[in-house]
């Protein structure tokens, strides 16, 4: 292996386009129509140059001017996020939106980072890169910010499960991620598995990466400090990746190779998992003041996103990239989208140091330029200059649209049709055998079954760490050894909420994973969101897309956590039909000591233990996922009451810290059946249940008891020795609480009495049998 | 440069709480390759153990002072070529190698090969046979029950022959195969140490998790003690409790250790 600049590179010779030449030559066609730019942000890149751009200054344009690079549908929206943040929002966030990933305060010295992000499309087109790829660039982010990676998560959507085309797309997604994930020695501690026709050309596949701190290895994103050295390094640039560069390549400027290139990048988890460890000693010898990993857009990205950080200007001669394909253009590397690339800003007197680290860790690298105080990006290829334009317009100042957006005229009849009225919500169970079948029916369903076919993928427990993970509320991983300091994790969205209500649905979203993180016991801190929708330019979409932002940044004001980034995917639809809105909510929590985490499980020394419902249940089938197994989608999804949902988790939390729950699930998706089938699945422990109090109480039938999806619920088990003190806590915050049985170690089953009894065993079957039968 | 940990460098209280006792004075090096994935895991066990882990480097040329050395799970080299093919070649090795073998001295050092480690000691010849992709074809990750075949080696003299234990089990190149003759001379030599019991998870010849050489120094492993050492935070037991059964491999070594001593 070469380490460092030392192979010499020719560059190519091109008829390079400088800006010599794009000021003596105005009339030229570019291509810009091709690279995905409009003529309006065409026509306000020659006004911002004051001339034609070069084609290199094109190709950083188009990509930089992307939606998704610029998020510019979406930005007037992703306002909210800061202008809805109160003081007690801000009090332990370090690091809030726009920088790779935010940073919160966990105490004792110790911050943590996380952020969800999307690679929908890529793995669509070439599921296990797109997906592998995808863990690699939410991992950079995180390395980014000077943490060490500690674990990741995969929000994941599908078609319907027995459409010829989701296998292809299941199996390459899930073993991409394992392939990726697993090399890293990332344990992989929870995500979602959802399978639902309206995703079916569109699959989302989000993937959440967390890592930790000390609060001195903070970095920021920024080229500081005049006269310090711009490097590139970890894998070399190749063609890979880039989308439109294939046109640029095409035009005049050089017609002698080949055209079309692979749109989606290829992944190499060893150069990464090196990667990680080679910026870690970089930044325990504090070696790099700025450093920015390389995704989508790739140098363009990189250069204009730390000059425009920093003190303004940099200059960076292109010929020095170390190149996989001697033969890529000027455009084209700016473009290219190689993984597993860092760029870093690191003063002349560090040099030397740094070079070290590399050759440690057989790392090639290559000095490209330095800082200056110009004001300007200024790149040049072999000493001419092709790109002097402002960072801040390339990275920062692109176009930013109003788009046109209205309710759908559509929705009313769908609010109107709730699943009670309908014909599917009229003939429902209601004898012990009726819903005893109802229950195994739910939990051997597409998205209530056991998604350990999925999870048994993927290592959980690389690290020595993890202390919760999938199938329980959230995954939990220790941060410090000595003083169990650690994070617990959740992921959650319901589509068919979102799509019932975009405003309520992303706050459900919100709701659920609060609930979550509060159910392992650990107290809830910081938002991140990947907001998954279809076309921007459809102005219902855009209704649904106004409505969730809105939705969710007011939810985060009332719950007191703010959203600390995360990620926007549009254009996820087929023709003119677009996804179910869905936004993914991820939500971090924090526990002293994670010894204190509660499973969601009865556990094996639980014997005699009381089951207790905290919350009400109401007739709240709308969107459920039993409504969804009789194909029924309308009405209105489950009321939303903050306060409730602040309550509960006080309670929870509170129960776990002073040891009076053993085991907590909280209720969404399937309701109570769902609750209580895992909760008797997760240790293989068995209870005995009544519903009549409950029914009385809520003026509710079995059946509803049973699948409502009423939020601001959990069920806790609570040893007999802390029940009056357990039922004094949530009766003096007025919440309601409710005894429903015991938790029985002998018993072999989950007996709801008068109702029906099912064994552990034929529940396990129909759990667990779902995905092998499809999958293999 | 300031010595301080690397973010997620096992912490010392777990080690200071034993110090002074015999068996902290028994090093037990961890060696880290380029992909080596848990070789913090490694370290921690050694200290909640009771030993001292010693970080070795790969391209070290040195042994140094050390006891005994594990290697760690993990894909070194990304697994290219063949998983542990490249590996085997580093400098470090070759010194373990030769220490391992008893070429150095008729006190073998003892060596703990976990998953990656496993096939680092079948290319290196410390070990027979090799390993190829899961039956199955996919990665696997799962609490695994092991059955101790052989008690009486360096890794495993604080379990009972029969025992059953467990551990995580987590790989995709993890079939254990070899030929016939080698398979026969390791039963009849009892060189089989541990078996997979009930569903064979990658499809092993004769369900074999883990060998050692004839004179009981190196231990090949394909699951994974390191993740099995404290309640909480590793693989549940067959009576639905954590389990601690990792340790066992750890305080083997440094029984054994303190013993020689």
């Amino acid at each position: 292996m070469t380490a460092g600049n030392r192979t010499v590179q020719t560059a190519p010779k091109f008829n390079i386009d400088t800006v010599e030449h794009a000021a003596g030559t105005p009339d030229v066609e570019l291509p810009w129509a091709e690279l995905g730019l409009k003529q309006n942000e065409f026509e306000e890149i020659v006004k911002l140059l004051g001339r034609r751009p070069t084609a290199a200054e094109l190709a950083m344009y188009s990509v930089m001017w992307s939606e998704h690079c610029s998020y510019k549908s979406s930005k007037v929206h992703l306002r909210q996020f800061g202008e809805k943040l109160t003081d007690e929002m801000k009090k332990d966030m370090m690091v809030g939106i726009g920088e790779n990933a935010g940073v919160t305060d966990l105490g004792d010295g110790w911050a943590v980072t996380f952020k969800v992000e999307s690679h929908n499309h890529p793995s669509f087109v070439e599921p296990y890169q797109g997906a592998a790829t995808g863990i690699g660039g939410i991992v950079r982010d995180i390395i980014s910010m000077g943490a060490r990676p500690v674990a990741v998560m995969d929000p994941l959507r599908f078609g319907a499960i027995d459409h010829p085309d989701t296998p292809r797309l299941v199996h390459g997604i899930v073993s991409g991620i394992g392939g990726y994930g697993n090399s890293l020695g990332l344990p992989n501690i929870g995500g979602e598995v959802v399978f639902d026709s309206v995703y079916q050309a569109n699959p989302l596949v989000n993937a959440l990466a967390v890592g930790v701190l000390r609060h001195e290895d903070l970095r920021l994103a920024n080229a500081s400090g005049v006269g310090n050295r711009v490097v590139l390094f970890g894998a070399r640039t190749g063609g890979d990746g880039i989308g439109g560069a294939s046109v640029l390549a095409s035009e005049s400027f050089d017609d002698s190779k080949p055209s079309k290139r692979p749109a989606v990048q290829v992944g190499d988890p060893f150069a990464e998992k090196v990667l990680i460890e080679c910026c870690l000693e970089l930044f325990k010898h504090s070696l790099v003041e700025g450093i920015q990993d390389l995704g989508a857009a790739g140098i363009s990205c990189a250069t204009s996103e730390l000059a425009s950080n920093g003190d303004g200007g940099m200059r960076v001669e292109l010929t020095s990239v170390l190149l996989r394909d001697p033969t890529l253009t000027p455009g084209e590397i700016l473009m290219s989208e190689s993984q597993e690339r860092m760029m870093a800003v690191v003063t002349p007197e560090n040099v030397a140091e740094f070079e070290k680290v590399m050759e440690k860790w057989d790392v090639e690298f290559s000095w490209l330029g330095e800082v200056t105080d110009s004001g300007r990006l200024v790149i040049t290829w072999d000493g001419e200059t092709i790109v002097d334009v402002d960072p801040r317009t390339v990275a920062h100042e692109g176009p930013v649209y109003n788009r046109p957006f209205h309710r759908p005229e559509w929705l009313d009849d769908v609010q109107k049709d709730g699943f009670r009225a309908s014909s599917a919500g009229k003939s429902l169970p209601a004898s012990g055998e009726e819903l005893k079948a109802a229950v195994l029916e739910l939990m051997a369903s597409p998205n209530m079954c056991d998604k350990s076919w999925v999870t048994r993928q993927y290592d959980s427990y690389v690290g020595g760490n993890t202390t919760l993970a999938s199938p329980d509320d959230a995954g939990v991983v220790r941060v410090d050894d000595e003083t169990g300091l650690g994070v617990a994790i959740s992921t959650d969205a319901n589509g068919r909420y979102a799509y019932l209500d975009p405003y309520a649905g992303a706050q459900l979203a919100l709701a659920e994973s609060y609930r979550n993180v509060a159910t392992s016991g650990a107290v809830p801190m910081a938002v991140t969101d990947c907001l998954n929708f279809g076309s921007p330019e459809d102005p219902e979409v855009m209704w649904q897309f106004a409505e969730a932002v809105r939705g969710l940044a007011d939810a985060c004001q009332t719950l007191g956590i703010p959203v600390t980034g995360g990620n926007v995917s549009l254009y996820n639809q087929t023709g003119t039909t677009a996804i179910h809105p869905t936004p993914v909510v991820g939500v971090l929590g924090k526990f002293d000591d994670v010894a204190r985490r509660t499973p969601s499980g009865w556990q094996q020394n639980a014997d005699g233990q009381a089951v207790y419902l905290l919350g009400t249940t109401r007739d709240e089938l709308d969107g459920s996922e039993f409504a969804n197994l009789r194909g029924h989608l309308g009405g209105l999804p489950p009321k939303l009451d903050l306060e409730a949902e602040k309550t509960l988790g006080a309670i929870v939390i509170n129960a776990s810290r002073d040891g009076m729950v053993d085991s907590a699930h909280d209720l969404s998706e399937g309701g109570l059946a769902a609750a209580l089938s895992e909760m008797v699945l997760r240790f293989g422990v068995g209870a005995r249940v009544a519903l009549d109090d409950l029914c009385e109480r809520d003026g509710v039938d079995a059946f509803t008891a049973l699948f409502s999806e009423s939020q601001a619920r959990a069920v806790v088990a609570v040893p007999r020795s802390e029940e009056v003190r357990f039922n004094d806590m949530a009766n003096a915050r007025q919440f309601p609480v409710l005894r429903l049985g015991v938790v029985d170690v002998l018993a072999t089953s989950l007996e709801v009495q008068g109702l029906f009894e099912l064994p552990i065993a034929e529940l396990r079957e129909a759990h667990e049998g779902t995905l092998p039968k499809y999958f293999g | 440069m300031s010595e301080t940990p690397l973010i997620g460098d096992v912490g010392t209280a777990a080690g200071a709480a034993l110090s002074g006792t015999p068996l902290s004075g028994a090093r037990i090096g961890v060696v880290t390759f380029p992909g080596t994935l848990d070789d913090r895991d490694a370290a921690r066990a050694v200290k909640l153990a009771g030993g001292t882990p010693v970080a070795l480097w790969h391209a070290d040329s040195e042994l140094g002072d050390v006891d005994a050395v594990v290697l760690p799970g993990g894909f070194s080299y990304g697994d290219y070529l063949r998983a542990g093919a490249i590996a085997r070649f580093a400098p470090l090795m070759s010194k373990i190698t030769k220490a391992a073998s008893g070429a150095a001295s008729s006190n073998p050092l003892p060596v703990l090969g976990i998953c990656n480690g496993f096939q680092i000691l079948t290319e290196a010849h410390l070990l027979p046979g090799s390993m190829i992709k899961n039956d199955h074809l996919k990665f696997i990750c799962r609490d695994q029950a092991l059955r101790v075949e052989n008690n009486r080696t360096a890794w495993t003299n604080q379990f009972e022959e029969g025992q059953e234990i467990t551990v995580v089990l987590k790989n995709q190149d993890g079939q254990y195969v070899a030929d016939e003759k080698t398979l026969d001379e390791l039963e009849g030599e009892g060189r089989v140490a541990f078996r997979y019991v009930g569903w064979n998870p990658n499809g092993s010849r004769r369900g074999i998790a883990g060998i050692t050489n004839a004179a009981g120094n190196v231990l090949g492993l394909m699951p994974h003690p390191e993740h099995a050492v404290e309640p909480g935070f590793g693989p549940l037991g067959a009576d639905g409790h954590y389990s601690t059964d990792g340790l066992g491999f750890f305080a083997s070594v440094l029984s054994q250790l303190v013993d020689a001593k």
